[in-house]
């Protein structure tokens, strides 16, 4: 095969179908890492650059709670969700919102300075090296025949889905998810329906910082942990949250999953580094279509 | 049952308000009038404790409420159904009404949700429609329904004519008359001094940050000075 005067390997209809089904699996990681991401814009209209260190620091903690106590990273998710919430909360409520002083361009260098502190807490406490949480299930899986996947992977799928799922219930049929929608989009008529803004901008911020933990023990058995981790997933959930439409969960579900696909043939095609362009090139492609996204709304 | 003594307020180092006093009763409409720019949107806000007064003291029901948080005013049933409406757009009509008992008559929610799309039947029709493809008028009705969802003891209009066709302005101007016969006090904000003086039992004139005439409705709506200088009769 031949594109654009460079040859291209020639795979057989099986082995690209692998690769899409694995993509994904990849795909849904990368949803799940968005879906916080685009809760924070979407409700504080604030590029988060700590979602990453929040990924990362998650990922600390699920490999301790394995190397130390031993508990297994799907379990730990009972302890780093809430955990994460609680320290989203905090953080938003203690640090982002108080230095904020109500400007978005603040509160914007502020996600990015906690993320510079965090990280080289990280660097200090931690060491650069990559740690490896190890189960003894994960090589298992099963064998679809074009491509082998293993329960890890099952586990991020399924768990991405809930969790999508899950949050969207939130948002539609409880109070405090349609009091975040109200703050979304009319911060005035909010406060005067007696919906405390502050409190609401911290509980997204917590949710969101929930999603990141969530995906953090999903990804432990699959990942290595390292001070920098965060970045492998957070630039590209940057691209998901803006190829599905700036706040739109059903957005980075479809938009995660979109790319995850187009990676793995990228891959697949042009090798592992090379591979990655086509991330950027659907990307543009989409948005070339569709400038607000996939799902986002009309401006 | 709402007293504001001397209330100096504004935004930062600007001052529109230069110590604004007055008083609504139970059971009482009162209506504030006055032109755009005068302080009466800054007054509203600085009762619904979205802003706190410079000086000065706003009373609800006896206790000081002047920069008190704006969901504690709330639950004490001062609700605000601001000007421009403020509806959530990106919500359902049946959505924005609940909102509306955020934070209190909750247990009353689906009973409350009758008697407003009684009140309001084209808001019926348009339950699982968002809020931001209303039309004007269906969002002011919207944004009162709102209001009541939360059983206000005063609740606060401002401009609920604006932007609405004359005959819209009409039937606001009965449904207004209407919750003030079922009992609820209303302080009403307007520039639409003629219908406002119609229906109110006594009315402010404000003009740059201060009260400039106070009276019952009907002497305001004889006063051949105000007649002259500020409705243009």
């Amino acid at each position: 095969m031949d594109f654009l005067g460079i040859s291209l390997p020639s795979y057989s209809l099986e082995t690209v179908f692998g690769s899409a089904i694995s993509g994904v699996f990849l795909g849904a990681i990368y949803a799940l890492v968005a879906l916080g991401l685009t809760l924070i814009y979407g409700v504080l209209h604030i590029i988060n650059f700590a979602h990453g260190t929040l990924l990362m620091l998650a990922m600390y903690a699920v490999f301790f709670l394995w190397s130390v106590f031993g508990v297994d990273p799907y379990l730990a998710m009972l302890i780093v969700v809430p955990g994460g919430y609680l320290f989203g909360y905090a953080l938003q409520r203690s640090v982002i919102g108080r230095t904020s002083h109500g400007r978005d361009e603040i509160i914007l260098l502020t996600t990015l300075g906690v993320s510079i502190v965090l990280e080289n807490f990280a660097l200090f406490a931690f060491s650069a090296n990559e740690r490896n949480v190890q189960v003894p299930y994960d090589f298992d899986g099963i064998d679809l025949g074009v491509v082998y996947i293993v329960w890890p992977q099952i586990a991020a799928l399924v768990g991405s889905l809930l969790i999508t799922a899950a949050l969207w219930c939130f948002m539609r049929f409880t109070d405090t998810g349609k009091a975040i929608r109200a703050v979304a989009k009319e911060r005035q008529g909010a406060r005067l329906m007696g919906i405390n803004v502050e409190h609401i901008f911290a509980v997204s911020f917590g949710i969101g910082t929930a999603c990141v933990a969530a995906a953090a023990s999903l990804l432990a058995p699959t990942y290595a942990v390292f001070p920098q981790v965060g970045y492998l997933f957070v630039l590209i959930a940057f691209t998901v949250v803006v190829l599905g439409g700036m706040g739109s969960f059903v957005g980075a579900l479809v938009g995660g999953l979109v790319i995850g696909v187009t990676e793995q043939i990228g891959r697949l095609y042009l090798g592992e580094s090379l591979g990655l362009i086509t991330i950027s090139a659907i990307f543009i492609l989409i948005l070339l279509f569709r400038p607000t996204g996939l799902f986002g709304q009309r401006l | 049952m709402l007293e504001i003594v001397e209330v100096k307020a504004g935004y930062g180092h600007a001052k529109v308000l230069h110590g604004v006093s007055l008083k609504v009763g139970e059971g009482e409409l009162v209506a504030l009038l006055g032109s755009n720019g005068a302080g009466k949107s800054t007054l509203n806000n600085n009762i619904s404790g979205i802003y706190k007064p410079f000086a000065g003291s706003i009373r609800f029901d006896g206790a000081e409420i002047a920069g008190v948080r704006s969901e504690e005013i709330v639950d004490r049933g001062l609700i605000q159904v601001p000007e421009g409406r403020r509806v959530f757009p990106n919500m359902s009509v049946r959505e924005n009404l609940e909102l509306g008992s955020y934070r209190r008559a909750t247990p009353n929610r689906a009973r409350n949700i009758d008697r407003v799309v009684e009140i309001f039947p084209r808001l019926k029709e348009r339950f699982d429609q968002y809020a931001g493809t209303l039309s004007g008028g269906e969002q002011q009705m919207l944004a009162i329904g709102r209001g009541l969802m939360a059983e206000p003891r005063l609740l606060i209009l401002d401009e609920p004519s604006l932007g609405l066709s004359p005959l819209l302005v009409e039937e606001m101007f009965a449904l207004i008359q209407k919750l003030r016969a079922e009992g609820l006090a209303i302080f009403l904000v307007e520039q639409n001094v003629v219908q406002s003086l119609e229906v109110a039992d006594r009315a402010y004139v404000m003009e740059n940050g201060l009260i400039t005439v106070e009276g019952p409705a009907q002497d305001l709506m004889h006063d051949e000075e105000l007649r002259r200088s500020y409705l243009g009769m």
